[in-house]
C-alpha cells in the first residue's frame, strides 16, 4: 500500500505532465505485476463498486475517533469529500503498510462484499489503524469507489509505453473494453507480442477537437466531408467470431441494451468494427436524447418501449474490416467501404450511413450549420478525407463545430458548496428567470466561471445568505449570470415546466441588475 | 456590566476606557499582534508588547504612538489591571489579560501552543472568562509534527535545485515568513524574498530574532537565474510577473489550509504544506481547558461547532462576531500600515 499511496502522492504533487509520467514509469519498473495491474484498472477510472455505505462509514469513523454525528457532519462540509474527512478525523497510529495493493484489494476490500455490518466495521477500524493518513486517504478513496486521480489514460499509456517499448497504440486499444487486473493481463499488457486475442475488444474511439476560428482556415472544402454532428452516444458494433459486441465511448459493453442493434450486426461480415452514434431515430430523423434516457437504465425493455423509441447507428466509420484493421486508410477509402457494406447488409432504418452535408463552399456550410438544429443535430462534423482514424483527441483532421449555444439570462438564487478542489467554496448554483413577480428556478450550473470569480461568488454567498436549508443557500436574488445551453425540452418533473440540457455560466453579468434577467416567456419562446 | 463589551469598533473595556484590538481608530488601543485585521493604524495610543514594537511600528509608520510592556508587566489603566502574555502566534503577539475587582479576563487575539524559534512560546493564563479565536476549529485540522513538514519543505526546494527549478514558498509577509524562513536549510542554496517579506525581516532582526541571510529579490535584474534558490513570498505574489521571471518554477503555500487537498488544488500549486500559526482542534481545546474559565467567547473562525463542543461539555460559551480573519484563505494580500499618511498621530501612550 505504501507504494501505491506514494505514486498517488507523486501524481497528486505535481501539474507537470512530465514528472507524473516519470512517476508512473518509476512506479511500473518495480511493482508486481499484479499490483501494477490493479494500478493500471484504478487509474484507468475502472473504480470498485461501494461496498460499505457512507453513512456506516461516517458513523464507525466517527466513534474511532470519539467524535459525534453532528461535528463529523459539519467536517464533511468543510471538506467536501467523504474519504478525506475520515482520514483527517481518525487518530493517527504511526503504522503503515507494507502489504501489496492487491493484498490490500483483494484480501480486504473485495471480500467485504455482501459481509454483515459488524464484519466490515471490523475489518474496515482494524485497516484504518494500519495505515498511515496517506496511505489510509487512498484506501478509503478505493472504499467509497471515489478513486480518481490526476493522471488520464492517456498519461497511463504512454508510462507503459516508455517501460515496455511497446507503442502506445497498441497499449492504448489492449486498454479498451473489459479485462481483469490480474499478473497476467499486466504481463500480456506489456508484452512485445503485438498479436492479441480478445474478439470483445474495441478500439480505442478517435475524437475531433471543437473548432474554434473560422472554418476556411482549414484549407480547400474538397479536402473535407462534413456531416451532422448528433446528439446521442458514441458507440462501436462489433461482429467477430460469430457474436456481436456493441460498446459505448465509456467503454461500457451495452450487451441487451439495444437488440435491435445487435440483430443487425448479426448481419456483418465476421471481422467488421463500424464507429457510430446510437440514436433514437425514427422515419428518418432522430427523436431527442431525453427520449433515449428512458431506454437507458432499465432492466427490461418492454415491446411498448422498443415500439416507441427504437434505436439507430448512425455509421461514421468503418475501423476493422474481414478481421483486418484498416483505422491507417485514408477516411475516403474507410467511408467508400463503410457505404457499400450498410448498403449491403441495410434493413430497414436500424443501421444507416451518417448523411454527409454536401456543399461546395464554406459560405454554404455555415448555412447549412445554422440549420442543424431543424435536423435534430447539435452541428458539424469535419473531417479531413485524407485522415487515418486516430487514438484519443487530437487537434488537425477531426473537428467539431457545433451550433451557437441557446442563452438566457439568469438570476444566482440558491447555492450549495462544492465537493473536491471546490470543497467549501460555494459553486453548485440554481439560478431563476423571472415569472411574473417572483423568480422561478429554471437550470443548475457548476460550470463556467474562472476560480476568481468562483471566489467572489462565494464571498457574496456567504454575505448574503437569506436562509439555511441543510447545506443549500438561499441567496439575495442579486447576481446576473448569462447562462448556455444546448437544448430545451417541455419537463412535467421541473417547476419551470422546462428541462436545460448542458447548462453552463457562460459570462457574469456585473452590468446587469436582477430586474433585466429574462422572464419565463422568453425562454418558452427558445421551445 | 461584563468587563468587556463587544461595540462596533471592537472589544471595550468601560471600566478601563481602553479598546482591545478595536477595528476602527479609537483614543486608546491594547493590540494582541501586528496582523491587519487585529492592528489598525489610526488611533491616538498603542499598547504592545515590547517584542512586538518594532514589527508593529513597521506597520503603524515611524510616529505612531506606541507603549511598549514587558510580558508579565502589569500596569494599571483607570483601576482595571492589564498585563501582556506571550502568544505565540508571531513575534510579540500577545493575550491581553485584565484584571478588575477579582474578576479576571484574557483575551487571546490569535495564538499558537507548538514551537517557534521566531517568537516567544505560549504561556497558559488561567482566568475566569477566556476569549479564543477558532480559525481552525474543527476535528479535521490536526497539524503534523512541525519537524516532519519543515523536513517535507525542506526536501522539496533541495530535489528543485537538483532539478535547475527555483522554488517559489508563499506564506504571510509577517510571521510566517520569518518562521519558515527560520526552518530552512541554508546550506541547500540562496533564499531571495520579495520586499513585503526582507522588510518584516528586517524588523524581526532589530527585535532580535536570529534568520539566515537573505537577500532581497526586488534588486535583480529582470530576468533572473535563480535556479537553485527559494523565494519566500506573500501569496498574493503568485502568478503575478514578478514571480513568473524566476523562470522554471516549483509553487508551494504554506499554511494551515493546506492540509485539506481540495483547498490546495484550487490553487493549482504543485505543493501545500500544512503549517499554520493557530492552534489546530486539540490544542485549541486544551488551551480553553489550560485557562480554567467557565465562560469562553469564541471569535473569527469555526465559531458554532467550537460554542457547540464546548456547551456540550458544560461550559458557558458563545459565538462573538468580530471583524477578525484569522488564518485567510486567499490571496488578499495581508499588508496593513499607514494608508493616508502621518494625521492624527498623538504622543500619549495608554496610561
Amino acid at each position: 500500500m505504501r507504494a501505491f499511496a506514494r505514486l498517488f502522492s507523486a501524481i497528486d504533487e505535481t501539474n507537470a505532465t512530465s514528472e507524473k509520467v516519470a512517476a508512473l514509469v518509476e512506479y511500473f519498473r518495480t511493482a508486481p505485476p499484479q499490483d501494477a495491474a490493479w494500478t493500471v484498472h484504478f487509474l484507468s477510472g475502472r473504480r470498485p463498486k461501494r461496498l460499505v455505505g457512507s453513512r456506516k462509514l461516517a458513523a464507525w469513523a466517527s466513534s474511532e475517533a470519539g467524535l459525534p454525528a453532528w461535528l463529523f457532519e459539519e467536517s464533511y462540509q468543510t471538506v467536501g469529500d467523504l474519504a478525506e474527512t475520515i482520514t483527517l478525523i481518525l487518530p493517527d497510529t504511526g503504522a503503515s503498510s507494507e502489504l501489496s495493493l492487491s493484498h490490500w484489494v483483494e484480501q480486504r476490500l473485495l471480500p467485504l462484499r455482501g459481509e454483515d455490518d459488524d464484519v466490515q466495521r471490523e475489518v474496515m477500524v482494524e485497516s484504518w489503524r494500519e495505515l498511515d493518513r496517506r496511505e489510509r486517504f487512498v484506501w478509503n478513496k478505493l472504499i467509497t469507489g471515489s478513486f480518481r486521480v490526476g493522471a488520464s489514460q492517456r498519461l497511463v499509456t504512454r508510462a507503459l509505453a516508455e517501460v515496455s517499448g511497446v507503442e502506445e497504440g497498441v497499449i492504448a486499444h489492449r486498454l479498451m473494453g473489459a479485462w481483469e487486473p490480474t499478473a497476467d493481463f499486466f504481463q500480456r499488457l506489456i508484452a512485445p507480442d503485438t498479436r492479441d486475442a480478445d474478439v470483445s475488444r474495441p478500439y480505442p474511439f478517435f475524437l475531433a477537437h471543437p473548432l474554434e476560428g473560422d472554418p476556411s482556415e482549414l484549407g480547400h472544402i474538397a479536402d473535407w466531408i462534413a456531416e451532422w454532428k448528433w446528439d446521442g452516444i458514441r458507440a462501436q458494433l462489433i461482429r467477430r467470431a460469430g457474436t456481436s459486441f456493441l460498446w459505448s465511448r465509456g467503454e461500457e459493453l451495452l450487451s441487451g441494451r439495444f437488440p435491435e442493434i445487435e440483430d443487425q450486426g448479426a448481419l456483418l461480415p465476421e471481422g467488421t468494427v463500424i464507429d457510430g452514434e446510437l440514436l433514437p431515430w425514427i422515419d428518418g430523423s432522430p427523436l431527442p436524447f431525453a427520449q433515449l434516457q428512458r431506454r437507458i437504465g432499465r432492466k427490461n425493455l418492454g415491446q411498448k418501449i422498443l415500439d416507441e423509441v427504437p434505436a439507430t447507428l448512425v455509421a461514421y466509420d468503418l475501423l476493422e474490416s474481414n478481421g483486418e484493421d484498416i483505422r491507417s486508410e485514408p477516411l475516403r477509402i474507410r467511408r467508400a467501404r463503410l457505404q457499400s457494406l450498410v448498403e449491403s447488409v441495410r434493413r430497414g432504418e436500424r443501421l444507416i450511413l451518417s448523411p454527409s452535408v454536401d456543399v461546395a463552399s464554406w459560405e454554404s456550410l455555415t448555412q447549412a450549420r445554422s440549420r442543424a438544429r431543424e435536423v435534430g443535430a447539435e452541428g458539424i462534423m469535419l473531417k479531413r478525407l485524407s485522415s487515418a482514424y486516430g487514438v484519443g483527441r487530437r487537434r488537425g483532421d477531426w473537428w467539431k463545430w457545433k451550433v451557437d449555444p441557446l442563452s438566457v439570462d439568469a438570476v444566482l438564487i440558491y447555492a450549495q458548496a462544492g465537493s473536491g478542489r471546490r470543497a467549501g467554496l460555494f459553486t453548485d448554483y440554481t439560478f431563476g428567470v423571472w415569472d411574473g413577480d417572483h423568480l422561478v428556478p429554471f437550470a443548475k450550473a457548476y460550470s463556467g466561471l474562472t476560480d476568481d470569480e468562483m471566489r467572489k461568488v462565494d464571498q457574496f454567498i456567504r454575505r448574503h445568505t437569506l436562509e439555511k436549508f441543510g447545506p443549500v443557500r438561499t441567496v439575495k436574488p442579486e447576481l446576473v449570470f448569462e447562462l448556455h445551453f444546448e437544448g430545451l425540452q417541455p419537463s412535467s418533473r421541473h417547476k419551470s415546466g422546462i428541462a436545460v440540457r448542458f447548462p453552463r455560466m457562460a459570462r457574469w453579468r456585473t452590468d446587469k441588475k436582477a430586474e433585466e434577467a429574462d422572464t419565463i416567456e422568453h425562454v418558452r419562446s427558445l421551445l | 456590566m461584563p468587563l468587556l463589551t463587544l461595540t462596533d469598533r471592537g472589544f471595550y473595556c468601560e471600566s478601563g476606557d481602553f479598546y482591545i484590538d478595536p477595528w476602527e481608530p479609537v483614543d486608546r488601543a491594547v493590540i494582541t499582534h501586528a496582523h491587519g485585521d487585529h492592528a489598525t493604524w489610526g488611533s491616538r495610543a498603542y499598547m504592545a508588547a515590547e517584542p512586538g514594537v518594532s514589527v508593529l511600528r513597521a506597520r503603524m509608520g515611524p510616529t505612531a504612538a506606541i507603549r511598549g510592556a514587558r510580558y508579565g508587566e502589569t500596569i494599571s489603566v483607570n483601576g482595571v489591571t492589564v498585563s501582556l502574555h506571550p502568544a505565540g502566534h508571531i513575534l510579540g503577539s500577545a493575550q491581553v489579560r485584565l484584571v478588575h475587582r477579582g474578576e479576571i479576563w484574557v483575551v487571546s487575539g490569535d495564538y499558537k501552543t507548538d514551537p517557534d524559534p521566531t517568537c516567544t512560546p505560549f504561556e497558559p493564563v488561567r482566568c475566569h472568562t477566556f476569549v479564543t479565536e477558532s480559525t481552525f476549529g474543527l476535528p479535521i485540522y490536526r497539524w503534523p509534527p512541525q519537524s516532519e513538514v519543515f523536513a517535507d519543505i525542506n526536501n522539496w526546494w533541495r530535489a528543485n535545485a537538483a532539478a535547475g527549478k527555483v522554488s517559489m514558498l508563499y506564506g504571510y509577509t509577517l510571521g510566517k515568513a520569518q518562521r519558515l524562513i527560520a526552518g530552512l536549510d541554508p546550506d541547500i542554496g540562496p533564499i531571495l524574498t520579495h520586499g513585503a517579506v526582507e522588510r518584516m525581516n528586517a524588523a524581526y532582526r532589530a527585535a532580535g530574532v536570529s534568520l539566515p541571510p537573505t537577500r532581497y529579490a526586488g534588486t535583480m535584474e529582470r530576468k533572473v537565474d535563480a535556479a537553485g534558490a527559494i523565494v519566500v513570498a506573500p501569496p498574493h505574489a503568485s502568478g503575478s510577473s514578478w514571480a513568473r521571471r524566476f523562470g522554471h518554477q516549483s509553487t508551494a503555500f504554506a499554511s494551515g489550509w493546506m492540509l485539506v487537498r481540495g483547498a490546495r488544488r484550487r490553487r493549482a500549486l504543485d505543493r501545500g504544506f500544512p503549517l499554520s500559526d493557530h492552534v489546530d482542534w486539540p490544542s485549541l481545546l486544551a488551551t480553553i481547558e489550560g485557562s480554567g474559565a467557565a465562560e469562553i467567547w469564541v471569535t473569527h473562525g469555526f465559531t458554532a461547532p467550537v460554542v457547540r463542543w464546548l456547551r456540550e461539555r458544560g461550559l458557558d460559551a458563545q459565538a462573538v462576531q468580530t471583524r477578525f480573519e484569522g488564518e485567510r484563505d486567499d490571496e488578499v494580500s495581508d499588508e496593513a500600515g499607514p494608508l493616508g499618511g502621518g494625521e492624527a498621530v498623538a504622543d500619549e501612550a495608554v496610561r
